[in-house]
């Protein structure tokens, strides 16, 4: 039936995203949190990071646009990224987040350039897949059908 | 009326016959008429006569007859024949009077005969009441005696006063001039004087208790009256008179076991004293049969009087010497506490002392052994690590015992995986065994559990020793583990009949049987091989290396556990089985158990519950704030979340229980929020337990969340998994455990 496939696309896909490293356990746990109380957690949660992650980013642009680049307002809003990713699970958004710091610490503009347009790449892609899942989610639910969860994480 | 009595001679010779006739009628008149008289005279004295009438009757026949012949008097001369009417009239009328008197006599007399009859009748009686009387008022004052007697006998319970007195009341009553006792010595062969009345202390003058009058008297109940003569009636000096007559009566001493509720023990003492009775010697006086009674009674009285004393005796004497054991027993019990206690603080020194240097031993040659060595001094060495082990083995085993067997090892409860520690004990092993050439195969049972809950360490600890021992022992072969949940017939082992295990809910019985092909051991040596300081094979000895600790200390953790442990063998050289037995707990049954309990496992099946449990999260990230509350909310918690310090700091009131607070702000001071929030709460139980989440774990963030008053620190990312059991945690100790 329509629902099984869209649960069974839904699964390969969350698989996949977890075997490419996009997302990690912490993705899982949060879709563990989705219940019949907070049937939208997920959503929400996603949702709320893209805005803030689109304003750190933005911020973290302008910032290193400068000639003087304020290291120390870098170094306020990297480790926000680097929290709300670690948070929702994203896993190369993170990496790409502490990578990022160390170059900070150097205070080596460019590599710190370099660095932001890396996790800029991470976000969107990661972006990008959040959103397909979503909509997924919101096909089978739209369906009548539940939600289905990978029960291990490696 | 006076007849002048002078005789006429003139008279004819029957003139004189009339004379006479007419004197003696005179005279019977005379008689006829005082008779009455005086018949009346006393009839009116006495008022008690019945038979008054016929008295009557009979005055009137007197008075009759003494008329007639009055009358008669003038009959004599010529008469004219008034005076023979008169005498006719008179003459009728005393015939009928004595006719009248001589029919009512016939009537009479008979009842005055029977009164006479019922006078001596009734004199017979009163005479014979007189006698009673005087028995009864004899037996009376018997009583009495007896009673005044028995009073002052029994009114001490001093056993000389108790037989003076008898003597001294005896004597008074009976007016005796001599009462003497005679009791029996202790061999019981001779009767001893001690106690006469006249005598203040007498002479100890014995008899031998086989005398012909002694047996007389000892074999009845009665007073017996025996011979003056007898060796136990010579109690006086010999005096001029014949002496009075003597009485002997037995005397029971009874004992405390002879007493029987419902009969008298008459069959069953064996011992009597004599009591010898002497009547005053120069008085004719008998033993009168009340007497004898007396005397009985008393007998039996002075019995009971001396065996109440002897009770009072034994009691008083039981009692003197339970004091004196109580005294000794106390100063026993002191001396062992302080002996207890000596050894007690004289461990405590040693368990510090004796390690301490130990480990340095041990620690310093095993760092020797890491050095560059030559092959002799890398032997030397190694000898000296394996000597240090085996004395750090033996103190600590010695001090473990000593530990165990007051009382005061507690185990230590927790979670464990049971596959694991068999197949940690069988990698121990292994190496030892296959050195020797021997298998080892370990089988648990499907049935067993994964995970249990008991002392971890104790329990290898007892599976280490016996697989140890049965390694040891074996020369060729080899061992099998087995290991299975025990069912309650096979916890009933007729070889350990005062083991009575008790499955319950909550707890399951673990039995491990460890089977060796070795040397077997002698069923007389069984019991022994649970003892301490004892080897049961000294030849094997001399590689083992035990001291003879190892098995008593299993046996103590095992009953520790409450459990059994025990040794089957069928001989030397058939190889034995060593079985025990232990109760353990069954993870996730156990609610509410006060123990530190740290699941090693992947949780508990249990889902504990926080539901309403109100508590705040602090942080700034909001992904990572919404995401923490969402997980909390999961959980069932009412959360308020905040941005900023300062709004939590407002916010936070004595519901809630847990304060989450992220310290990897930047640019935010998280400690100085737990301090205010800490100091927001004077009184310690409205304070929240403020946790620390933060993403980086070093030991200086781990430090410094505990100097301000953080009772955990847990990592973020953070699962639902681990944020339950940190809520369990912290709602069971009030901090994390692992953080501490």
């Amino acid at each position: 039936m329509e629902v099984d496939q869209l649960q069974r696309s839904f699964l390969e896909y969350t698989t996949s995203l977890f075997r490419e490293g996009f997302l990690d356990g912490q993705f899982g746990q949060l879709q563990m949190l989705q219940d019949e109380s907070n049937p939208d957690f997920v959503v929400e949660v996603v949702s709320l990071f893209f805005e803030d992650s689109q304003r750190i980013l933005n911020d973290l642009s302008i910032t290193l646009n400068q000639q003087n680049v304020d290291y120390k307002k870098i170094d306020a809003n990297v480790p926000q990224l680097k929290g709300s990713s670690s948070s929702i699970g994203a896993q190369r958004v993170r990496n790409a987040c502490i990578a990022f710091r160390n170059f900070c610490e150097e205070q080596n503009a460019d590599a710190c350039r370099r660095c932001l347009q890396q996790v800029k790449q991470e976000y969107l892609l990661v972006k990008e897949k959040l959103e397909a899942l979503i909509r997924l989610e919101q096909q089978i639910v739209a369906a009548g059908g539940a939600i289905p969860m990978l029960n291990e994480f490696s | 009326m006076e007849l002048c009595n002078c005789i006429e001679p003139p008279w004819p010779a029957d003139e004189l016959l009339m004379k006479y006739q007419y004197i003696s009628d005179f005279f019977i008149a005379l008689a006829y008429f005082s008779i009455p008289l005086e018949l009346i005279y006393f009839v009116k004295k006495s008022a008690v006569f019945p038979y008054r009438w016929v008295l009557v009757q009979f005055g009137a026949f007197i008075v009759l007859c003494g008329a007639t012949h009055l009358i008669n008097l003038w009959t004599f001369t010529m008469h004219t024949r008034t005076v023979a009417v008169v005498m006719t009239t008179s003459k009728i009328l005393t015939a009928v009077v004595s006719c009248a008197t001589a029919l009512m006599l016939v009537h009479i007399i008979p009842d005055l005969l029977s009164v006479k009859t019922r006078e001596l009748f009734l004199k017979n009686k009163a005479a014979e009441l007189d006698r009673e009387m005087g028995l009864i008022r004899t037996q009376e004052e018997t009583g009495r005696h007896v009673r005044m007697l028995t009073h002052e006998i029994r009114s001490t319970l001093d056993r000389h006063t108790i037989l003076k007195t008898t003597l001294v009341e005896l004597g008074r009553t009976l007016g005796l001039e001599e009462c003497a006792l005679w009791m029996p010595t202790r061999s019981g062969l001779e009767l001893q004087l001690s106690y006469t009345l006249r005598h203040q202390n007498p002479v100890g003058y014995t008899v031998p208790i086989q005398l012909p009058v002694i047996n007389q008297v000892f074999n009845t109940s009665r007073a017996v009256k025996i011979s003056p003569n007898t060796p136990v009636a010579r109690l006086r000096p010999a005096g001029k008179y014949m002496p009075g007559e003597v009485v002997a009566v037995r005397v029971p001493l009874l004992h405390l076991s002879n007493f029987q509720i419902h009969d008298w023990p008459e069959l069953s003492t064996k011992r009597y004293a004599l009591m010898v009775l002497m009547l005053p010697s120069d008085s004719a006086r008998q033993w009168h049969v009340h007497e004898l009674e007396l005397v009985e009674v008393v007998a039996d009285q002075v019995a009971v009087a001396l065996s109440h004393a002897a009770i009072l005796e034994e009691s008083m004497r039981a009692r003197d010497l339970l004091m004196e054991q109580n005294v000794a027993l106390d100063l026993a019990r002191r001396e062992a506490e302080t002996a207890v206690r000596a050894r007690n603080d004289f461990l405590a020194v040693m368990n510090h002392e004796m390690r301490t240097p130990m480990h340095a031993i041990i620690a310093l040659s095993s760092l020797l052994q890491e050095t560059e060595l030559m092959p002799e001094q890398r032997l030397m060495v190694e000898t000296i690590l394996k000597s240090s082990n085996l004395l750090a083995t033996l103190i600590n085993d010695v001090l473990d015992l000593s530990r165990l067997e007051d009382g005061s090892l507690q185990l230590e409860i927790g979670t464990f995986s049971l596959h694991l520690l068999f197949r940690e004990a069988l990698n121990l092993i292994k190496p030892i065994a296959s050195v020797k050439k021997l298998y080892v195969t370990l089988s648990l049972s499907p049935d067993l559990s994964e995970y249990a809950v008991g002392d971890e360490k104790r329990l290898m600890q007892i599976l280490l020793n016996v697989v140890g021992n049965a390694v040891k022992f074996t020369k060729e072969g080899g061992i099998s583990i087995c290991a299975f949940v025990a069912k309650s017939e096979s916890l009933r082992d007729p070889r350990a009949p005062d083991f009575f295990p008790i499955p319950s809910d909550n707890h399951f019985f673990l039995r491990v049987e460890v089977k060796d092909t070795g040397a077997g051991i002698n069923p007389q040596d069984i019991p022994n091989i649970f003892m301490k300081f004892v080897q049961s094979q000294p030849l094997a000895t001399k590689n083992s290396g035990g001291s003879g600790l190892g098995l008593a200390i299993c046996k103590r953790f095992v009953n520790l556990m409450e459990g059994h442990i025990w040794i089957e063998s069928e001989g030397a050289g058939r190889g034995s089985t060593a079985v025990f037995i232990v109760k353990l707990g069954i993870p996730g049954r156990l609610n509410g158990s006060k123990l530190p309990f740290v699941p090693k496992g992947p949780g508990n099946q249990v889902k504990p519950n926080f539901s309403g449990l109100k508590v705040v999260v602090m942080d700034d990230n909001s992904v990572g704030r919404m995401v923490t509350k969402g997980l909390l909310v999961h959980l069932g918690c009412d959360v308020s979340a905040f941005a900023s310090g300062e709004e939590c700091i407002r916010a936070v009131s004595h519901e809630h229980k847990v304060v989450f607070l992220d310290v990897s702000m930047p640019g935010v001071d998280s400690f100085e929020i737990a301090v205010r929030i800490h100091e927001k709460f004077s009184k310690r139980h409205d304070r929240p337990i403020i946790v620390a989440l933060t993403a980086n774990t070093d030991r200086t963030t781990k430090d410094n969340c505990l100097r301000v008053g953080m009772k955990g620190v847990v990592l973020k990312p953070v699962s639902v998994d681990r944020m339950r059991s940190v809520l369990s945690d912290l709602l069971e100790h009030g901090y994390l455990v692992e953080t501490q």
